[in-house]
């Protein structure tokens, strides 16, 4: 049997009384706190809300660094049109390039949401 | 609801103190604190306390005298000293005790605080992908802020020079060398926008807080300070805070302390304008700036103004963080919500000497934050 390709994707889940998203999914809706949450996939384009850029290495543990070891990188939320801003890691070439709520793609879910910008994601793809 | 009174406040030494541990710290705030009031740990009814990492405050009876009251665990974060005294004003209030004690205290080695992503319901990736640290939180929340309401980096290192020059006037301050907002600003970048010098520091120390039925403050005559509201809250849906790995729903997330204080403030039938001296939870300097709006201060945007005229220096219209706050007092966890409270309860008798608010200070307000969406807020007169 082949590979198949999969577009990554972001499994969350949605309440059926009051549309509240949750990520991660949880069974339990923190808005209205009924038991009426359903698996649901996240939007895989957003914008940044915010972002700051991790200046120093991580602890290691738990922290792994890359093969070539840290170099900074940006982390923020990406707000999806669901009413859900999600924290990721940002992939870009410049970090100016994340402002004013800059338009970005998901590249990847594990080990957490990693989005990328537009000029980025042309290299990637 | 009954009147209860603060009628005594002690302190530790804060900052690095080797070879003594947290819990001869919390003593040594309980001495400082029963001194103050006039009495002794035989006269004390009820007691509450906690630490984030230094122990259980109810193994402190070996050391205080085994009278056998009951003296409840706190647990709460940031607000372990809040939560403390809430439970002590409620004992009060309820006509359990006439004279109840809350203490604090913490001792962290350099470098504290490691999360541990399964502790806060998350999947191990996090840590992996370098996302437990603390300050990240901090540096997106006020960048977000300074973009929408139009702050500038300068005013981060301008609140970050007050508190040391606080500190530099407070003896009891862990830093007390005055940085330049030049130098502050010119620090190691830990996460944008905000450098090494704009955050507190893991720290050491210890407090105490005595309050007493009307009845009993008029016994033990003194110079009791009214605490005329007190209030607790955790966050609702929607806020933002460190390690989510989501912001649910739309629009500007809503702050836990903004419905805590205005819980404080509705209690005492008073109003952010009416209080001469504010302490505020200043984990970073870009916390002060958001608390001083959220808790009702000002509003959002307007607090470089003030920062800059100098309103919330000592001598301003509304000082904050006299004492030099977390940023140089350093955080002990446990410790930190009722240092406030003896900040304010000093500036209220008019004791704080060369930090003093002048022109006799009534009327103050104390604040803590905590992860994950914890605060308590007091409002304090004389």
């Amino acid at each position: 049997m082949g590979e198949t390709h999969i577009a990554p994707a972001l499994g969350a889940s949605r309440c059926s009384h009051c549309s509240t998203v949750a990520f991660p999914a949880t069974s339990l809706c923190s808005q209205c706190s009924r038991p009426a949450m359903s698996p649901f996939t996240l939007s895989t384009r957003g914008t940044v809300w915010a972002y700051t850029v991790q200046r120093f290495a991580p602890k290691s543990p738990p922290y792994v660094p890359p093969p070539n070891g840290f170099t900074p990188f940006a982390v923020g939320y990406v707000e999806l049109p669901e009413g859900i801003k999600i924290e990721a890691v940002l992939e870009c070439h410049d970090f100016d390039e994340l402002d004013d709520g800059a338009p970005v793609t998901l590249i990847a879910t594990a080990p957490v949401p990693r989005f990328a910008t537009d000029a980025c994601l042309k290299e990637i793809r | 609801m009954s009147t209860v009174s603060i009628v005594g406040a002690g302190l530790s030494k804060f900052g690095r103190q080797p070879g003594k541990s947290g819990r001869q710290l919390a003593l040594d705030a309980i001495a400082s604190a029963l001194t103050d009031a006039g009495i002794a740990w035989t006269d004390v009814q009820v007691a509450f306390g906690g630490s984030d990492g230094s122990g259980l405050a109810d193994t402190l009876v070996s050391e205080l005298g085994l009278t056998g009251i009951p003296f409840t665990n706190v647990k709460n974060g940031c607000a372990t000293g809040g939560s403390a005294l809430v439970s002590a004003v409620n004992a009060i209030r309820s006509g359990a005790a006439d004279i109840a004690l809350a203490v604090g205290f913490d001792k962290h080695p350099r470098g504290a605080f490691d999360p541990a992503p399964e502790d806060w319901g998350l999947p191990v990736g996090y840590g992996e992908a370098g996302l437990m640290v603390t300050t990240q939180f901090f540096g997106i929340k006020i960048a977000r802020y300074m973009r929408e309401h139009a702050i500038s980096a300068p005013t981060l290192a301008a609140v970050a020079e007050k508190a040391y020059r606080n500190g530099s006037l407070n003896p009891n301050a862990w830093r007390r060398e005055p940085i330049s907002a030049e130098e502050i600003a010119a620090a190691d970048m830990v996460n944008d926008p905000l450098t090494r010098y704009m955050f507190c520091s893991p720290g050491e120390g210890g407090a105490a807080v005595v309050v007493a039925s009307e009845a009993a403050a008029r016994r033990l005559g003194g110079r009791p300070v009214q605490l005329r509201g007190i209030s607790a809250g955790t966050r609702r849906f929607g806020s933002f805070e460190v390690f989510g790995p989501s912001i649910q729903g739309r629009g500007t997330p809503p702050s836990v302390s903004t419905s805590t204080a205005a819980a404080a403030f509705e209690q005492a039938g008073l109003g952010p304008s009416d209080v001469d001296v504010a302490q505020l939870q200043d984990t970073e300097s870009g916390a002060e700036i958001m608390h001083m709006a959220e808790c009702g201060f000002c509003e959002h945007g307007e607090q470089e103004k003030l920062i800059v005229a100098g309103e919330t220096e000592i001598g301003g219209r509304i000082p904050i963080n006299t004492d030099g706050g977390c940023i140089a007092n350093g955080e002990p966890i446990g410790a930190s919500g009722l240092r406030q409270i003896h900040e304010i309860v000093t500036q209220l008798r008019g004791e704080a000497g060369a930090r003093q608010v002048p022109g006799h200070p009534r009327i103050g307000f104390t604040h803590v934050y905590g992860a994950p969406g914890i605060s308590a807020c007091t409002v304090l007169s004389v």
